[in-house]
């Protein structure tokens, strides 16, 4: 009669057995970052800022142990692909991550779709990319939202005739674009657009060319890290001098930079998603951790990408206790998600799987003896305007 | 129109002053150092460095980035590059390369890889506009124009009035020959590479604030380097001067009035001049 | 049969130790089935090495921008694929052909001048063509790359499939197909008459070589083959960007084929496989800064002499 128990004991056992070594499987997170190359400062803030987010929250969630595995790929998209596939083949993660730029992601689109791999895009910040794979999810910001936002501001302040001066790629043309029908909108004028290759620039003639149109202003997008370059030029050539306003979006006064632009940049008005400065407690709280842990580098628009970005997977994989249900439930999880991150409040459209979040005008200011990004004005849960359309 | 013409004279000087080691380390070594660029860059961040952590004046800084680079150039060529004079190009060009990527990963591992930004002193800053706005002059261009010009002359008279300038034409002439008169070669090579890489040093120095300064620096400007040289020649000063100043102007002036062809004029100038000319624009024969 | 052209045959005659390697090579994908990805990746390299070889090593040409013909064939592969035909070999002939009408008209600008002259014009090229590319976005899709590439079957019959394993008997099948090719090409009246050139282009002139016919007829191969590689580049990886074009990518090429050894077809091959994995190992240890110890490789080994790399018991003695 003993025996008749013994299979379903063992069954049973065994069952324990498994679950608990579910529960101690790991679940592993692909963070494929430009380590090195052009966007190198990317893939340093969004890795400090991961890394942070792990050692606040501990890295066992819903009993699983979390390892974060973060691969280079220079900036080149072909390495990027591989680096997925193999991410997703060979090492089985359940979530890929990063992306330091547009191309990057698109690359990477079809392995997310194919494999049914969850995608949180960190950095990357054309309209299309959530478009591009059913699986992508955003934590950074689009261009747009920041272009239509200067774009509303703009002409309120007296400027009314723009040039505006783009890097050539993916969000450069997205701002260009949005910023123009918007300024449009409002009885402004875009009376030229320039474009700026996006690799070696020289903004020398360009900006030459922008003074010789004697405009009110001018709009800048250039990625994070050219910010200073472009400002160098605008000084040298006397433009605010000659009474040339210098606006654009947060990537121009990047806080990474920022504090070695010198007193040039005071005044320049800048819409952003976040700002070092930024007056919550929480983000008090995340610029000092993140200072001690990285030498006193300040954290920027990317890092809190990165931290917000391992707060939806964190939250997804609680949510489906432990990823349960594979790719899909997580991204179900991530997608409606509602939180308060260093930026503000943020949440993650259901529909679209962007983030929605609020977009602030900020004045470059000093502030104990170091250059901030000071909020002025802000406009409430603003959603990327590339879609809305 | 003027101001375009101006900007681009000064960014010609800059690179003639920047190409002109390597023009000459060409015709005398025969030698590709595609590493030139890495002692351009190291000449911009000794300046920077100088400046940001022993608080040095720029104006200190520029001579003294030219006399390390100067040094840190003799020291290698007795060590490293006197072994690679009689090796094929193909090994020049690769080990060069290679000193270039070791430099660049060098410089990022320990500055960092963002640009570097310079403070200029007050009175370079600022900007004189004549004729009313028609012509923009930056002080700081107007700076690099007469430093420059001033090197020229001096590197002009060296050569020409000076002992040591007949020596190097020499052996830049016929080496054989030149040693066989009793003149210590190796001796002038040292010189020679020792000044044409402190000059590139001193023009990444004064180029930082104007073409910026990160660890990618030899890499994106060796092409231009190269340019200067190929089209101008290695016999001279005069040849590689005017082929910089074209190359200057050509690249200003185009990135102005069609943008959206920019960097393209630059190449296909270079090449329709190395097809017409391929021994560049301004060969006398010989060799 | 005079004894100079037995000799001659008896050159052109496979080892058995080629046989050997290549069998090893095309049971790979089996053999590692989690690396088919890096396999096909590194076959893709290996072809362009060759390429390169062909004319660097057999006739001394040094050229840094063998990227152009790359680029040219992945783009045209991709936008064939895209708006045309989605199957790959008649993609690989598209994009083979266009590197060739590329390959012939440039050609014409290697023939006259120094190396410095042959180095700035085939550098020129190359970054013409990324700067085409760049500026022609709605062809090319600038610097976002070009999306949306999707590849039919192989033969109608294999699908490309997220484990790479078809991408990589496909480029090892088309790699061992151009291999034998240019075998019998190198070991040919024609692969001698680029080696004279190589050595010494005057002399070769005045014993009757047509030496520019020949420098235009062993670019255009080249130019094809590296097209070639682009074309299966694009393929395998359903992707196209500007840095097909990029200097990074001539000159990784180049250090491949020295690493491996010009003027032999293996070269191309050793160089690609070494290249790739010393970049794996020391990327997973130090992804930012492997282009330091890459960079201190090179100058130990120019150091200490290229051709003695591949033959260990020579370290010791002095050149």
């Amino acid at each position: 009669m003993k025996t008749r128990f013994i299979f379903p004991l063992m069954a049973l056992a065994f069952l324990f057995n498994a679950t608990s070594v579910w529960a101690q499987e790991v679940f592993k997170i692909g963070l494929i970052l430009p380590m090195t190359g052009q966007s190198a400062s990317t893939g340093k803030q969004i890795e400090a800022a991961a890394r942070l987010y792990m050692a606040q929250n501990g890295s066992t969630v819903a009993g699983r142990k979390i390892e974060l595995i973060i691969k280079d790929d220079g900036g080149v998209p072909d390495a990027t692909k591989r680096l997925a596939q193999e991410l997703v083949v060979n090492d089985k993660v359940g979530v890929l991550s990063g992306f330091g730029l547009t191309p990057l992601a698109l690359a990477t689109a079809p392995v997310a779709t194919q494999s049914k791999t969850p995608m949180v895009v960190m950095a990357a910040a054309t309209s299309s990319i959530t478009e591009a794979s059913p699986f992508i999810v955003r934590t950074s910001f689009t261009l747009p939202q920041c272009a239509v936002a200067m774009a509303d501001w703009a002409p309120k302040n007296g400027m009314k005739r723009v040039v505006t001066l783009v890097s050539d790629y993916g969000p450069g043309i997205d701002a260009e674009r949005y910023f123009k029908e918007r300024m449009q909108l409002n009885s402004a004028e875009v009376i030229e657009s320039l474009r700026v290759p996006l690799r070696n620039p020289d903004f020398a003639p360009f900006l030459q060319k922008v003074r010789d149109l004697k405009p009110d202003a001018l709009f800048v997008f250039v990625p994070s890290g050219a910010g200073a370059a472009v400002m160098k030029q605008f000084l040298e050539r006397g433009m605010d001098k000659a009474g040339i306003k210098l606006i654009g979006t947060g990537d121009l006064t990047d806080d990474d930079q920022l504090n070695n632009m010198g007193e040039g940049a005071l005044g320049v008005v800048t819409a952003h998603h976040y700002s070092a400065a930024h007056p919550s407690a929480l983000n008090k709280k995340f610029v000092e951790a993140f200072k001690k842990a990285n030498n006193g580098l300040r954290p920027n628009f990317m890092a809190v990408g990165g931290y917000d970005g391992m707060r939806v997977i964190y939250e997804a994989l609680k949510n489906t206790k432990g990823g349960q249900g594979g790719g899909e439930a997580m991204l179900a999880a991530m997608k409606g998600q509602i939180f308060e991150s260093p930026r503000g409040q943020i949440y993650i459209d259901a529909q679209t799987r962007d983030v929605v979040h609020n977009i602030y005008l900020r004045k470059v200011v000093k502030k104990d003896g170091q250059l901030y990004n000071m909020e002025f004005d802000v406009i409430k849960d603003m959603k990327d305007p590339g879609k809305t359309k | 129109m003027l101001t375009l013409l101006f900007d681009g004279v000064a960014y010609g000087m800059l690179l003639f002053i920047l190409s002109i080691g390597l023009a000459v380390t060409l015709g005398l070594m025969n030698f590709i150092n595609l590493a030139h660029g890495a002692f351009a860059m190291a000449g911009g961040y000794t300046t920077v460095l100088l400046m940001q952590h022993a608080g040095l004046p720029f104006l200190l800084c520029v001579p003294l980035a030219f006399v390390f680079t100067a040094l840190l150039g003799a020291v290698m060529e007795a060590t490293l590059y006197r072994r690679m004079y009689n090796k094929p190009h193909l090994d020049q060009v690769l080990f060069s390369i290679g000193l270039t990527f070791m430099a660049v990963a060098g410089v990022d591992y320990f500055v960092g890889s963002t640009q570097q930004l310079l403070q200029l002193p007050e009175f370079l800053k600022g900007r004189t506009e004549l004729w009313d706005g028609a012509l923009g002059m930056g002080h700081y261009r107007l700076a690099i124009i007469v430093v420059c010009a001033v090197l020229t002359l001096v590197l002009q008279l060296l050569l020409v009035r000076t002992r040591f300038g007949s020596q190097l034409r020499a052996a830049v002439d016929n080496q054989r020959v030149a040693a066989g008169l009793g003149i210590d070669v190796n001796k002038v090579f040292l010189l020679t590479f020792a000044v044409g890489s402190g000059l590139a040093g001193l023009g990444g120095a004064l180029g930082a604030e104007v073409l910026g300064l990160d660890p990618t620096f030899p890499l994106k400007f060796m092409i231009y380097f190269l340019i200067v040289v190929a089209v101008g020649g290695t016999s001279g000063l005069t040849g590689p001067l005017l082929a910089a100043l074209l190359l200057g102007i050509a690249d200003v002036a185009g990135k102005y009035y069609i943008p959206k062809l920019g960097a393209f004029i630059v190449y296909s100038l270079m090449i329709l001049i190395l097809l017409w000319r391929p021994q560049g624009l301004f060969f006398r024969g010989g060799k | 049969m005079n004894r100079v052209a037995l000799s001659l045959s008896l050159a052109a005659k496979p080892r058995w130790w080629e046989f050997a390697l290549w069998a090893f090579l095309l049971c790979l994908p089996l053999l590692l089935p989690t690396h088919a990805l890096l396999i096909s990746e590194i076959t893709v390299i290996a072809l362009f090495a060759m390429s390169l070889d062909l004319i660097l090593g057999y006739s001394g040409i040094v050229s840094l921008g063998h990227a152009a013909f790359f680029g040219m064939g992945a783009y045209s592969a991709a936008l064939f694929a895209k708006h045309i035909n989605p199957d790959p070999l008649l993609g690989l002939a598209v994009a083979t052909a266009v590197s060739a009408l590329l390959g012939a008209f440039c050609s014409l600008g290697i023939l006259r001048g120094s190396d410095l002259t042959r180095l700035m014009v085939t550098l020129g090229v190359a970054l013409i063509l990324q700067e085409l590319a760049n500026k022609l976005d709605f062809i090319t899709g600038g610097a976002d790359g070009l999306q949306g590439v999707v590849m039919g079957p192989v033969l109608g019959q294999f699908e490309f499939d997220l484990m790479g394993q078809t991408a990589a008997w496909y480029t090892l099948s088309i790699t061992l197909a151009v291999f034998v090719l240019l075998r019998q090409v190198v070991v040919s009246a024609f692969g001698f008459s680029l080696q004279a050139i190589r050595d010494n282009a005057l002399r070769a002139q005045a014993i009757g070589i047509p030496v520019h016919a020949r420098l235009i007829a062993v670019y255009t191969l080249a130019a094809a083959l590296a097209g070639m590689a682009g074309g299966l580049q694009a393929q395998t990886t359903g992707f196209a960007s500007l840095d097909v074009f990029g200097f990074d990518r001539s000159a990784d090429v180049l250090l491949m084929l020295v690493i491996g050894g010009t003027g032999w077809l293996w070269g191309g091959i050793i160089g690609a496989v070494v290249f790739k994995i010393l970049h794996s190992i020391i990327s997973a240890w130090t992804p930012q800064y492997w282009t330091f110890w890459l960079g201190l490789f090179l100058v130990l080994l120019i150091l200490v002499g290229r051709a003695r790399l591949i033959r260990p018991w020579t370290w010791g003695r002095r050149a």
